[in-house]
Parts: structure tokens; C-alpha cells; sequence
């Protein structure tokens, strides 16, 4: 029996760098590893640092995943002095994590995974009257006109006959696995083209608020920055919160009649990939939006799941909940550092050892993360699995329009269960943006609401103490659960650590050399085409990779051309 | 700095077939090559006659080759961002983004593949954008890209750019990633350059146009880029190779909060009385006075009324600005670079017919520099008396 061994090498349409190798026989990946290829080591420049500055350097970790780091450590600052914030700055930091979300939902689905299962050559063929058949079927969206799609249409001819295809030259166009009827394709292609204008305006409620984005700049340990006053034209007043209102209005629409119809849509026509990509199915997910200012009501639940068991979820209650804090480790064992341990990552080192890629050794600057000792899959999926088994009941509504959708173009029922897949990553993760939409509405009322009650507070000063305080924060952001880790000695950062949701996905093989989730997804994954391996990157882009964050398939003798080995 | 039309200009847009024919490659291969070309980008046979057309005339958009090291994608992201132009426009009417490990359809060798075909097609005609830092530590395996380091990148493609773009603070001077310890030992594109000693293909040296900011705002992008396009020359530089449109000022100079300042009112903690009056951040540690940058003058996200970092309420942290962004700590005061006095100095112009006497003018000189000199001994005082209160209190912002 013959095995191949393929690299992919840049994975593209990510964050970062990614290198995934894979073993092939017959048809399909019978073995994966994943390497992360870069490494800045920002957590070894924040110690001796003030805690109080930690977020600007930790938000530069990922400027896809931007807002996160940031949100997320001064959440571990709090922790660690048990500092409360005021509500206002509660609900003002929901707002940016509820937009950036929806932004970078859009921005996943239809830039950076669309093309994965849209051929933007078979759409110059559709007619576009068939398209707008098509599309007004799945919504009532007002730019589903055959005059638009007509137009687009034109567009890319135009582009395509210039002969400078640019991001789309040696695209996967003709693939055997690429399956869409010409008119869907055409209506992915328009949608792709609007989402970049739907994205701005989530863009726009994060810029208003967080003074630039990528980057926010409004935090503070302790709150935010923004002022609020309703009588001053330099604060946040009624103008900022009317033209944030204004784009949430012109966003919703696209989240609901375009993103939904079309995910569910591909979904469907793609019936014969439910099966693929189930891979690690221990879920862990962040509960988030909290309502109060302690941090113990959340909009969106969130918790552990293992063996894909909704009725065994344990929900995470509280912010600094111990049942999170006790049974997090990180190991290290394949990984590009020095030493071969598995630590809490309050007791975590990070001294480099670049050996280059040896899969029985390290091959990653990745670290391997583990819950209850076992690699744990997080992200969109995660969540509303966890959101479905807290009874959430938006998240159960979407989930089920969802599957009905998805239902009504198969011809048979969907079930949950299917979620476990690739395609089940992109389902959910177009549920989670319905939910992130209506956190966007309670959360903006309830500012609202708690400035005309006259509070303008936005800040508590934190005190820190002399001696040692140790915390951490947790969130659920786009790409999955967020923690980061701090100890501080004497009002200086002693320790600090940033435990990825790329990191729980990309990792290598832990410490019992059990694989990644993105490692056990490829297994079982078809490759009709070993020299142009599509169906390796739908597996890996439905994780929404993020390397700078935490990867890239690439082969280890550095060469052009698929190394074939015979096993 | 330089402002002369480059050499270069007439090299974007040549006809390919004429220069094939230069070459002695007969028209009966240039079909040949049309027909390679075009499955190489994947096109079905049949569009191979538009791709020749395409080929036998000049380039309608210049190629752009954009590399990503160590870095965040914060610069792309920002470019999705923009609205005039947007990203869409960008890369679809202006630019030919032929290689984009963010954005690129293909991935791994049809990725690789991508990024040959535009070196092959486009020798010395590209535009070179580089987003992200080089490591210089351990002969830069903290970072590759298809088993290459960047210095490997940067020989096989540097040489054959027309010129290059420094996207963000990264590229520009190392970023965050150089903040001390400087772990990984990066630098910006210049210097990595400099270090590796890559010239362009003629020997000369490659112009780099530094953008630094984190991440860049995505209107230095788009200008230098259109500046270029419409003016046929590269923008003119600071000594740091920035360009003056967007470079030119400190950003404590253009900003909105600056009478403030003047007027000694000044924001304490975050949530004040001050604070909420939109007073002046100087004293939490804005870092405005000594960056510079265009912030306050075109803000971000097209929303207008003030929304940058000043503009909401938290300080400037430097970010665009070698040794003070990821440098000074957030709170830390700044070094003011520029004491303007404002309202001490009388007109020099008079309204009334027969202008200024000399004697005037003198007068309006002496008191106009006896104010500069009170303004810099009260900015030290100042800055005396917050170190000393600084260094004893914690519960500051």
C-alpha cells in the first residue's frame, strides 16, 4: 500500500503561518500534523512590564483576531487584583466584541473560505436570471436582482479578459470536488463583493467606539477610556451612540438575509461533505457578554462539553471560575521550545529551541492545550453546542432554521449530529453571527438605558497591591475560547501567558501524543487530487485559522514538489 | 527627498510581445507562452486568445507582491477597511495584488506558483510591499514561509521589485515584536536589507517608503499607491523614509485637544471632570508630542467627529513611532518635541494701510521669544514635577 506525503505550504487565506502535512492512501488523509511557523514572543516582552500596558502588546498578537487580546487581558488584570468594572464599560466592551465578531464572521465565510467551495470561473457562465431565481428563493435581500448579478457578472469578465487574475490566479477552478450549479456560484461571487461592504459597517461601530480598529485603543484596566457625556461634543454622546444604532440597522440585514441563506445554501448543495471533518469532539467554549459588572450574568453561555455530548455539558459560571482555572495545561512536548513539560500556564515558560520539522519530535511553535488532559475543539462550534445545551433559546431558534434550511434543499432531515463536520464549523459559526447580532441590540438598549439613568461612569482606578496576585480572564472570541494567564509581583507583569483558541486547534500532538483538532478533522478527508489538495484546505479553513495567533501544510525537505514516500 | 520621475515609470507597461520579440522569441511562441500562461492560472483553453490580447498590451494595473512576516495582518485588515478607494477597487481597477497570503485563492504550491509567475511575468516592474518584521535572531527560524525564511524571500524577490513599501511599524522598524528583549531580533525592512546587503538587480539601492503605525492607517497605503499611479514618482520622504503627506506632523500638533494644552487643562484619570470635557491627555501619558502621524488630520474608520485613540479619550501610545509605541510605558510622559506659544504673540500684519514698522516687528520678536523661553522652562518644571509625583503613586489612570 502506497502512502503519500503531501505539504501544504503557505495555507493561505489565513492569519499567519501555516504548514500541514498529510499522509494519503486511497483517496483520503489517514494521518495530519499541523506546524505553526512563526513565533515573536510577546509574552517574553511583557514581563517587567506595567500590567496596565499589557493589552496594547498583547492586542498586536492578531490583528484579525484584533480586540481580543486586548479585551482578554485586561479581563486577567481584573481578575488578578479582583477589580470590578463599571457597567458602562462592561456593556461598551460588549458592543465591540458583538461587531468585531460579526465583522470577522462575514470576513471568514466569504473571504477567506468561500473559495474554497465557489468556482469563480463557472460563475462568467451562469445567467444571471437564474441567479436571481436562485437567490430571491433563499431571501428577500434587495440585491438579488438578475440586474445585479448581470453587473458583477460583467465585472469579473472584464477583470478575467484583462488576463491579470491577481488573488485569484491558480485558483482551484475546475476542481473535480468543486460542485455548484453556475447561478449559485455567480451568487456567492456578487455576495463575496458585498460582504467587504457589510463588513466595513461593523468596522465603523468598532471604530466609533474604540477609537480605530484594527487595534482598539479604549481600554483600561479597570474600564474603559471613552468618556461619556451626553452635553459634550468630545465625549461619547447622542450623535456617537445615534450612528452606531445607524449601522447596526444597516448590518442586520445582511446577517440575516444574506450570510444565513447563503451558508445553509452551500451547506445543502454540499450534502455529500457532511460526513467530513469531525475530528475532536471534547468542546470547551467561554461563557461571554456579561450583563453585570462582576461578571457572573452572561448573554451568551458557554462551558465544557466532552465526547460531542450536549446532555454531559458542564457550564463555566463566573468569571475566574476555578473548574477553568484547574484544568487548563499546556504541554510542550512537540513543540519548538526547551524542555519537555505539560504546566498550568500561571507556571509556564517560553524559551525558544527551533529544531526544524520532525514529526516524532517537535514540529511546531505551537504549544499543545489540554481540558481535563485531553485536546479540546473550540470555536463557533463549540459555543453553540454549549449555548443549545444551556437551553439558550436564540441559539436554538437560529440552529433550527439553520438545519431546516439545509433540510429543505437535501430533501431530508438534518441532524444535530451533522454539525460534527466541516460544514458543521461554518454552520454554526453563521449561527453564532445571529446570536453576536442580538447581543449587539441587548447590549447597545441596555447602554443606553444605563446612561439615562445618569451614570457616566466608565472607569475604576486599579490599586495594586505590594506582593504577588495571580489571574487570569477568559473570552469567547471569533475563533473560540480566549484565556489569558498573569502573575504579577510588586505591580510588574512576573508571568504572563495567552492560551490561544488557535493554539487549541493548530496544536501538535499533546502529551500523550494524542492529535490536534485540526490534526484528527483531516483524517478520513478526501483528496481527489494529491497536486492540488482542495479538500485539505475546506478542513482546515472551516477552523478559521488564526497562526499568528497560534499554522501551514509544507514539507519538511523544503522542496517545490510533493514528496512521495511508499510505507 | 526624491522627487524626480524614476527611471522605473517607463519599465510598468511595456508590450510584452514587442519585448519577446526583442528577445528573438517569434510570434509562434508567444502563442505557446499565451497558451502555458493561461493554464497556468487555471483558465479553461478556450479563454486563452483574451489572455493573449492581455499579454499584447501594456499592463492596465501594476503588480503588487505582498509579503507577510512576522506580523499580525492588522495592515491587511486595515485595508479592508477603507472606503475611498475601498479594497475591492483596489484590487480589481488599480493594482494586480498577485500575491497575498491573506487574500490569495490558492494555497501551498499554487500558491508558490502564484508568487513565480509574478516574478517571471512582471522582472523589475512590481511594487514590493512587505507587512511584518524580519528576524534577525537564529538565522530567522522564528519565521517561514514555504520552509523559507524571510531573508531567503527577500533575496529571491527584493532584487527584482521596482520599489517597496514598509506596511506598518512592523516593516518600518520592527514593531512590537522589538520591544526589549527583542526575542526574535527584529527589524524593519530597511534595515534587514541593509544587514543582508540586497541591492536591486542593477545594483542600486531599492527605495523602501516606510508606513509605520499600528496597524498603518490604510489611506498611507492607498495615496503613496495612487500618488505613485497618478503622479508617476514616489512621494517625498522624511529622513526616516516617510512620506510628508502623511508623516509630516506630530500629532500633537494637529490635535483637536491641543488648546488645551496650551491652557494648561489636562484630563487626570480617566472619567474625570476634565476627561469627560475632552481636555487634554498630556498628563496620562499621551504620546502625541513626540509621534508623528496624521491621525487627528484624516482618524479612522470614515466616521468622522474626532473618532481616533486622542478623540475618544485615551491617550496616544506611539505606536507609529520608532523607540516610544511598544518602548515608554503607556503612562509615561512624553518628551514635548514642539512648544508653541499661541496667543502671546502679537500680529505681526496689520489690518491698517501701511503695515507692520520695524520697530513693531521687533517688539512682536523679543516678546515672542521670551514667551518660547517660558513656555520650555514651564514644560520642564512640569515634567519635574510629575516625575516626582509619578514615581510615588500607583493608583494614577
Amino acid at each position: 500500500m502506497s502512502t503519500k506525503r503531501i505539504c501544504v505550504d503557505p495555507v493561505t487565506r489565513i492569519e499567519g503561518h501555516l504548514r500541514i502535512d498529510c499522509d494519503i492512501r486511497d483517496g483520503k488523509v489517514v494521518d495530519a500534523w499541523s506546524s505553526g511557523q512563526m513565533w515573536r514572543g510577546i509574552e517574553t516582552i511583557l514581563i517587567g512590564r506595567d500590567p496596565r500596558d499589557a493589552w496594547l502588546y498583547t492586542q498586536r498578537i492578531c490583528g484579525v483576531c484584533t480586540t481580543v487580546h486586548a479585551i482578554c487581558s485586561v479581563r486577567a488584570v481584573e481578575n488578578a487584583l479582583g477589580l470590578e468594572i463599571p457597567l458602562n464599560a462592561q456593556l461598551i466592551r460588549n458592543l465591540i466584541m458583538a461587531a468585531h465578531g460579526i465583522h470577522d464572521h462575514i470576513v471568514h465565510f466569504y473571504q477567506l473560505s468561500a473559495l474554497d467551495w465557489v468556482d469563480v470561473v463557472s460563475a462568467l457562465e451562469a445567467d444571471p436570471q437564474a441567479t436571481a431565481t436562485l437567490a430571491q428563493g433563499l431571501s428577500n435581500w434587495p440585491n438579488n436582482s438578475a440586474a445585479h448579478f448581470a453587473e458583477v457578472q460583467e465585472r469579473i469578465k472584464k477583470f478575467v479578459a484583462g488576463g491579470q487574475l491577481g488573488i485569484f490566479a491558480h485558483g482551484y477552478w475546475g476542481h473535480p470536488a468543486m460542485k455548484l450549479p453556475p447561478a449559485a456560484n455567480l451568487m456567492a461571487v456578487a455576495h463575496y463583493l458585498e460582504a467587504l461592504e457589510y463588513q466595513r459597517r461593523a468596522n465603523r461601530i468598532v471604530a466609533i467606539l474604540g477609537g480605530k480598529t484594527p487595534h482598539i485603543q479604549n481600554l483600561a484596566v479597570g474600564g474603559v477610556a471613552n468618556a461619556i457625556n451626553p452635553d459634550e461634543q468630545s465625549a461619547l454622546n447622542m450623535e456617537r451612540l445615534a450612528y452606531v444604532r445607524t449601522l447596526m440597522d444597516e448590518l442586520g440585514g445582511f446577517v440575516r438575509e444574506v450570510y444565513l441563506p447563503d451558508v445553509t445554501a452551500i451547506a445543502g448543495l454540499y450534502a455529500d461533505w457532511l460526513p467530513y471533518g469531525e475530528g475532536v469532539t471534547d468542546y470547551l467554549s467561554a461563557p461571554d457578554f456579561p450583563r453585570d459588572a462582576k461578571g457572573t450574568d452572561f448573554g451568551m453561555p458557554g462551558g465544557y462539553i466532552p465526547n460531542g455530548d450536549i446532555n454531559q455539558f458542564h457550564p463555566l459560571t463566573h468569571f475566574g471560575d476555578p473548574y477553568f482555572e484547574r484544568n487548563v495545561k499546556e504541554s510542550i512536548k512537540h513543540s519548538w521550545y526547551q524542555g519537555d513539560w505539560t504546566r498550568s500556564p500561571y507556571a509556564e515558560d517560553t524559551v525558544p529551541h527551533y529544531t526544524d520539522f520532525n514529526e516524532e519530535g517537535a514540529y511546531s511553535w505551537v504549544k499543545s492545550p489540554s481540558f481535563a488532559d485531553r485536546p479540546a475543539q473550540v470555536g463557533p462550534l463549540a459555543n453553540v453546542l454549549a449555548m443549545v445545551a444551556a437551553g439558550h433559546e436564540g441559539t436554538k431558534r437560529y440552529l433550527d432554521q439553520a438545519l431546516t434550511r439545509i433540510a429543505a434543499i437535501t430533501g431530508s432531515a438534518v441532524p444535530m449530529t451533522a454539525l460534527h463536520s466541516s460544514l458543521g464549523r461554518h454552520a454554526a459559526r453563521c449561527v453564532r453571527t445571529q446570536v453576536l447580532y442580538d447581543m449587539l441590540l441587548e447590549n447597545y438598549d441596555a447602554l443606553i438605558a444605563n446612561i439615562a439613568s445618569g451614570d457616566y461612569t466608565s472607569f475604576n482606578p486599579p490599586v495594586f497591591p505590594k506582593g504577588e496576585q495571580m489571574g487570569f480572564g477568559f473570552h469567547e472570541a471569533p475563533r473560540g475560547i480566549l484565556s489569558h494567564w498573569i502573575v504579577i509581583g510588586d505591580g510588574k507583569i512576573k508571568n504572563y501567558q495567552a492560551v490561544v483558541p488557535s493554539t487549541w486547534n493548530a496544536g501538535p500532538r499533546n502529551q500523550d501524543d494524542a492529535r490536534g483538532p485540526y490534526e484528527a478533522a483531516l483524517i478520513g478527508n478526501p483528496v481527489l487530487d494529491e497536486e492540488r489538495p482542495l479538500e485539505v484546505l475546506r478542513t482546515v479553513h472551516s477552523f478559521d485559522p488564526c497562526l499568528a495567533c497560534a499554522i501551514h501544510l509544507h514539507d519538511n525537505q523544503r522542496q517545490r514538489v510533493i514528496r512521495v514516500s511508499s510505507v | 527627498m526624491n522627487t524626480e520621475p524614476l527611471a522605473f515609470e517607463h519599465a510598468i507597461g511595456p508590450f510584452l510581445a514587442d519585448q519577446l520579440e526583442i528577445r528573438g522569441i517569434s510570434r509562434r511562441n508567444f502563442v505557446k507562452f499565451a497558451l502555458g500562461i493561461t493554464a497556468a492560472m487555471g483558465l479553461p483553453f478556450g479563454m486563452t486568445r483574451q489572455v493573449m490580447a492581455a499579454l499584447d498590451r501594456p499592463a492596465a494595473r501594476p503588480s503588487v507582491i505582498w509579503l507577510h512576516f512576522q506580523e499580525c495582518t492588522g495592515c491587511t485588515e486595515s485595508l479592508l477597511r477603507a472606503t475611498h478607494p475601498t479594497v475591492e477597487t483596489l484590487i480589481l481597477d488599480l493594482i494586480s495584488l498577485d500575491y497575498s497570503e491573506t487574500l490569495l485563492a490558492a494555497a501551498g504550491h499554487q500558491a508558490e506558483a502564484a508568487l513565480h509567475d509574478a516574478l517571471a511575468q512582471h522582472p523589475g516592474q512590481f511594487i514590493l510591499v512587505v507587512e511584518g518584521s524580519v528576524p534577525t535572531a537564529d538565522h530567522g527560524n522564528f519565521c517561514k514561509i514555504a520552509g523559507q525564511t524571510p531573508q531567503d524571500m527577500l533575496h529571491a524577490i527584493a532584487p527584482q521589485a521596482v520599489a517597496a513599501v514598509a506596511i506598518g511599524s512592523c516593516a518600518s522598524w520592527g514593531g512590537v515584536q522589538s520591544a526589549a528583549p527583542n526575542p526574535t531580533g527584529a527589524v524593519g525592512l530597511a534595515e534587514a536589507l541593509g544587514l543582508e546587503g540586497i541591492l536591486k538587480s542593477d545594483g542600486s539601492a531599492l527605495p523602501v517608503i516606510n508606513l509605520p503605525g499600528c496597524p498603518a492607517s490604510p489611506y498611507n497605503l492607498l495615496a503613496t499607491l495612487l500618488y505613485y499611479l497618478t503622479l508617476h514618482r514616489l512621494p517625498e520622504l522624511d529622513t526616516k523614509g516617510r512620506p510628508k503627506f502623511a508623516y509630516g506632523r506630530l500629532i500633537h500638533d494637529n490635535c483637536e485637544r491641543r488648546p488645551h494644552f496650551d491652557a494648561g487643562r489636562f484630563a487626570e484619570q480617566f472619567g474625570d471632570a476634565g476627561h469627560r470635557q475632552g481636555w487634554c491627555l498630556y498628563k496620562l501619558g499621551c504620546k502625541g508630542p513626540e509621534t508623528y502621524a496624521n491621525c487627528p488630520a484624516i482618524q479612522f474608520g470614515d466616521v468622522g467627529a474626532n473618532t481616533w485613540p486622542v478623540g475618544i479619550g485615551h491617550p496616544c501610545f506611539g505606536c507609529a513611532e520608532q523607540g516610544v509605541g511598544f518602548h515608554k510605558a503607556l503612562h509615561e510622559q512624553a518628551k514635548v518635541l514642539s512648544v508653541t506659544p499661541t496667543s502671546l504673540f502679537p500680529g505681526v500684519f496689520t489690518e491698517h494701510p501701511g503695515g507692520v514698522t520695524v520697530a513693531s516687528a521687533a517688539v512682536a520678536g523679543a516678546i515672542g521669544g521670551g514667551a518660547l523661553v517660558y513656555a520650555l522652562g514651564a514644560s520642564q518644571k512640569l515634567k519635574q514635577t510629575e516625575a516626582a509625583s509619578t514615581s510615588t503613586t500607583d493608583e494614577e489612570a
